[in-house]
């Protein structure tokens, strides 16, 4: 399917009058997908969505179904249900949209989710912050209800879910899997060690899954119009490369930072960042050239003018150093903005929201922080970029010197900034000026 | 067992080890913070990284790709640990820096510094110079975490071992980990500090200078320590304990990690309840009555009587031997000695072949046995409420002694059953030999009237009581940092306990006093006396080995009885 044919998925019923309403969403076919997976075993579920090449949404791109078949074969005792709404990668608004504008497709995929993974209660933890969406979910679970579409023996089915509408803990850290199985237990958000695995122990130690809410809007449409049409859209399994899953189905762009016209589009996976910018979103602003555009959310690291033509598919930004494609929030910089400014800012970002737990990500974010404080006040040292690099390579999963992996994100936009910007920050340095200029976001 | 290679060298393991403890086992140490073996693993200090890999069945060694916490890390069969990579030495160098980071260096003015692991660990595996070009982070130190635990917060290394105690072991939950990233301290509700009865364990568990001591805050330099293994008579626990001296001044009480006896720790009572052996009101000079009148207690401060000289042992001794056999022949039945449950084995069984050499007409006592509310088992449940006794981790006994059972094993062998000196009536006997040594008043009513006004009365005690002031002779005898011996606890665990220090001024060791007044030739010898108290009663045979070792041995399973009611 290219990408002129491709009408919206996820986003096809934004415009409808009253989309958040179940009358709504039942006139569009909604729910129907849930009658036909309610009618399959359980395991058939799995395996449509396995054969979609659905991937986790969320940021790590793990394939959903895979994930579901982790769960022990028999269990005795509850399942459940994660939904990860904790949307807080800075420059990220898919899930905040789906949820605001169309619950019923999100809750739609929960229950199919829940049945085919066997889990009787599912915690949707959202974001503290996304009251409206609190509210409209609000409204959604309690016409579910109303309409034996959750509770006991929906649809006539026998099968019997609960969803908990959970108020997330205003941090960063909460959207961290585990962070967020101990956050909606009651503690503080920190990661667990693993193993063991959620599936195997998660949420009060059951066997749990948790997964996004994008991810979740795709499987009704999976199971109502079957794995080969969502494998029509996106970018194919790598053949000479075994581990690669492919990047299949449509995706929800953010866009935002210097553009001229920042939002939400879907599109089939696999569009190039230079593409997007352009034809999406109406170009960088000002008339201006991007110095630096960030292809999935700021932990995904920098890519420079040069590397646009990379397609943010979940392969395409690793290839030019990114941590991966992330939430696919692009955040656009454009040519007049200072990458130490830029770097700062991502920086205190992350130190602000280290939960703490482990020693390389706690100083090692503060740390970089100071340094580059001190750059911008003027005092850099040209050996503070190498610190800067060492730093960024000595915290984080890879290394194996965390837990999770918010260190990782951290120490990406230092190491892709430095080692694609490194004349810039020299030439700061050298220069000895001082940053007057504001930080970008704040830092909460 | 596994078969574990730890940088070469080849060790067997427990399947169920991890890999600091792997490694220990070969004599390589992982350098670790958060890990304790009493507490759940967070593997969040991250200096415990080591490189791990496997043995395939070809032989060859297949590394993981990344470094492991060592501490979260199982090991199996040809598990590979290297500890003295590059990799590995890297990690551990760019952990130390981190953790020093904020901390303020203030090592000396800091209670920790001599034991402290960011000290070792910076000397061994760190470097010598921080590249931090900035100002620190400063934060409050809190005295007000607990009445014990003062707080400083800058030292902290973020460890949360303290937090784990209170959680896992105590299970009062006090304390927390407030506000995040680098700015995380360690803090308490407000209003709700960390009093619990367990509560200075945490100021051992923290591995830097963190959590300090009130009690022994400023006081000495912990080089200028010397350290003696011995048993705390607080209850019938009986933990083992470091008693830390210096100058014949004991600072503070540690526990010693004993798996026999309590584990790695020990409660409040015990820790801080020492101070007695230093109060001024201890009894310090022996004393006889004189013809004229009593010996008061004023006069305990200065050679009291008509026993002006320097040395008045051999007299009061001598004098004491020759007025108990006078008694004993006079009167066989008549003679009573109560021994004390804070007694050493050596010293009951010293005086109990003493008094029935004699004759075997006289008659051995126990004293009274304090005995305080019931059982105190942790961790508590969050309304305060005890464990599931699968799921007990310590217990503050109610028997407020060390060695009832050692004592009792020593009686029923010379008088085939435990009498309780309170229990005989009033002025049952018309001579007393009575041995305290308790650490608090203990003289109860019961016994004070079954003593009466005797003929004979010689008190051994460390501190006076309504009987010592009205005793023909009062030995000034020595507490349990002062002596030397064996204790039984509640599960026949005979620990041995070291002399520490001194006895104050004139007063003597209970054993050296029992040795002389027996007229036995040498010194006091635990370890020999062991050997003959084995050889005589068979139900303390198990104490035969002489040197108990550090964790003690377990005596038969008839000593362990329960505290018969006093009729």
């Amino acid at each position: 399917m290219s990408q002129s044919e491709f009408k919206p998925v996820l986003l096809g019923r934004i415009d409808r009058p009253d989309s958040q309403s179940l009358a709504s969403y039942r006139a569009d076919g909604g729910y129907e997908a849930l009658a036909k997976a309610l009618k399959m075993a359980n395991t058939e579920v799995i395996d449509v969505v396995k054969n979609s090449g659905l991937r986790g949404r969320g940021g790590a791109g793990f394939p959903t179904g895979l994930k579901w078949t982790f769960l022990p074969k028999d269990v005795n005792g509850p399942i459940y249900l994660c939904i990860n709404g904790d949307e807080s990668e800075p420059g990220t608004f898919n899930n905040r949209v789906l949820i605001e504008e169309d619950p019923h497709q999100v809750l739609e995929g929960i229950v199919i989710s829940s049945f085919a993974t066997r889990a009787t209660t599912a915690y949707f933890y959202l974001r503290y912050e996304y009251g409206r969406c609190y509210r409209t979910l609000k409204k959604a679970i309690d016409e579910m209800y109303a309409n034996n579409l959750l509770g006991k023996n929906i649809l006539g089915s026998g099968y019997d879910l609960d969803i908990y509408l959970h108020r997330g803990a205003c941090a960063y850290i909460c959207g961290e899997e585990t962070g967020l199985i101990e956050s909606l237990e009651g503690k503080r958000a920190w990661p667990r060690i693993k193993p063991p695995f959620p599936a195997i122990e998660g949420a009060f130690r059951r066997p749990t899954v948790v997964n996004n809410v994008e991810t979740m809007a795709c499987i009704p449409h999976i199971l109502k119009h079957g794995p080969e049409w969502f494998q029509s859209m996106g970018v194919p399994k790598d053949p000479n490369n075994p581990r690669d899953a492919g990047s299949y189905g449509p995706k929800l762009y953010c866009i935002s930072g210097h553009v001229n016209k920042p939002g939400l589009v879907e599109l089939p996976m696999g569009i190039t960042a230079r593409d997007l910018i352009d034809n999406h979103a109406g170009g960088v602003w000002k008339g201006r050239k991007a110095k630096a555009v960030i292809p999935g959310g700021l932990s995904m690291g920098f890519m420079t003018n040069a590397e646009l033509d990379t397609p943010l598919d979940f392969n395409g930004p690793g290839r030019v150093g990114c941590l991966g494609l992330g939430t696919a929030a692009v955040v656009v910089i454009d040519d007049q903005t200072s990458m130490v400014d830029v770097l700062y800012n991502a920086c205190r970002f992350f130190a602000h929201e280290s939960c703490g737990q482990c020693t390389p990500c706690r100083e090692g974010t503060a740390w970089s922080t100071k340094i580059l404080e001190r750059i911008r006040d003027g005092r850099g040292k040209l050996s503070d970029i190498d610190l800067l690099l060492e730093i960024s390579s000595s915290i984080g999963t890879i290394p194996g010197t965390t837990i999770c992996g918010l260190a990782d994100g951290a120490a990406w936009p230092i190491k892709t900034a430095i080692n694609k910007f490194r004349g810039e920050f020299e030439e700061y340095i050298k220069s000895g000026r001082r940053s007057e200029s504001p930080v970008l976001a704040g830092a909460h | 067992m596994v078969k574990v290679k730890v940088n070469d060298i080849e060790v067997d393991a427990d399947p169920k080890d991890n890999c600091i403890l792997a490694a220990r086992k070969a004599g390589v140490e992982i350098p670790h913070y958060c890990w304790h073996e009493c507490l759940s693993v967070v593997a969040s200090c991250r200096m415990c990284l080591v490189e791990v890999g496997e043995t395939k069945p070809d032989g060859t060694v297949a590394m993981g790709p990344k470094l492991v916490p060592g501490c979260q890390t199982p090991i199996k069969e040809g598990t590979v640990i290297r500890t003295d990579s590059s990799k590995v030495k890297t990690s551990q160098q760019m952990t130390l820096e981190l953790l020093l980071l904020n901390h303020p260096l203030d090592c000396s003015i800091c209670d920790q510094a001599g034991e402290c692991y960011l000290q070792d660990y910076t000397y061994k595996y760190g470097k010598a110079q921080s590249r931090l070009d900035e100002p620190k982070l400063h934060r409050e130190d809190k005295y007000h975490i607990g009445e014990q635990i003062a707080l400083f917060t800058d030292r902290c290394v973020m460890c949360t071992r303290c937090v784990r105690f209170t959680r896992e072991v105590s299970g009062t939950a006090e304390l927390q980990v407030v506000a995040r990233g680098s700015h995380e301290e360690i803090d308490v509700f407000p209003d709700t500090p960390c009093n619990n009865k367990l509560a200075g364990n945490v100021v051992d568990l923290c591995p830097v200078g963190a959590l300090c001591s009130k009690d022994f805050l400023y006081k000495k330099r912990v080089w200028w320590l010397k350290h003696a293994q011995s048993v705390c008579t607080g209850c019938s626990t009986g933990c083992s304990i470091h008693v830390d001296q210096n100058e014949n001044k004991v600072y503070r009480l540690r526990p010693r990690e004993n798996p026999q006896a309590q584990g790695h720790f020990m409660c409040d009572e015990g820790r801080f309840g020492f101070k007695y052996i230093h109060d001024d009101r201890r009894l310090k000079y022996p004393r006889l009555k004189t013809a004229t009148g009593h010996a008061s207690s004023a006069a305990d401060s200065t050679p009291a009587g008509d026993l002006s000289f320097a040395d008045p042992w051999p007299t009061i001794l001598g004098e004491a031997r020759k007025r108990i056999q006078t008694a004993i022949q006079n009167d066989p039945s008549g003679f009573v000695a109560v021994l004390s449950p804070f007694m050493s084995v050596e010293e009951a069984y010293l005086l109990a072949s003493f008094i029935k050499g004699i004759d075997p007409r006289t008659k051995l006592t126990l004293g009274p046995v304090p005995v305080v509310g019931s059982d105190d088992l942790y961790p508590k449940g969050p309304k305060g409420e005890p464990p599931l006794p699968s799921k007990v981790k310590f217990t503050i006994r109610a028997e407020k002694c060390p060695n009832r059972l050692g004592v009792e094993a020593v009686l029923r062998h010379f008088e085939r059953s435990v009498i309780h000196a309170e229990s005989l009536g009033k002025s049952s006997a018309s001579a007393w030999y009575v041995v305290g040594g308790y650490s608090t008043g203990w003289v109860n009513e019961k016994l004070d009237q079954a003593v009466g006004t005797p003929s004979l009365l010689i008190v051994q005690d460390i501190f006076p009581s309504p009987l010592s002031e009205r005793a023909d002779m009062v030995l000034a005898a020595g507490s349990f940092a002062e002596r030397e011996g064996t204790y039984v606890n509640h599960a026949g665990l005979a620990q041995a306990a070291h002399a520490s220090i001194r006895p104050p001024e004139e007063a003597r060791a209970d054993g050296r006093i029992l040795m002389e007044l027996a007229g036995r030739p040498g010194l006091f010898n635990a370890m020999a006396l062991r050997k003959e108290i084995a050889s005589t009663i068979p139900e303390l045979s198990a104490i035969c080995v002489g040197d108990l070792g550090d964790h003690g041995v377990r005596l038969a399973k008839n000593t362990n009885q329960p505290l018969a009611a006093k009729s």
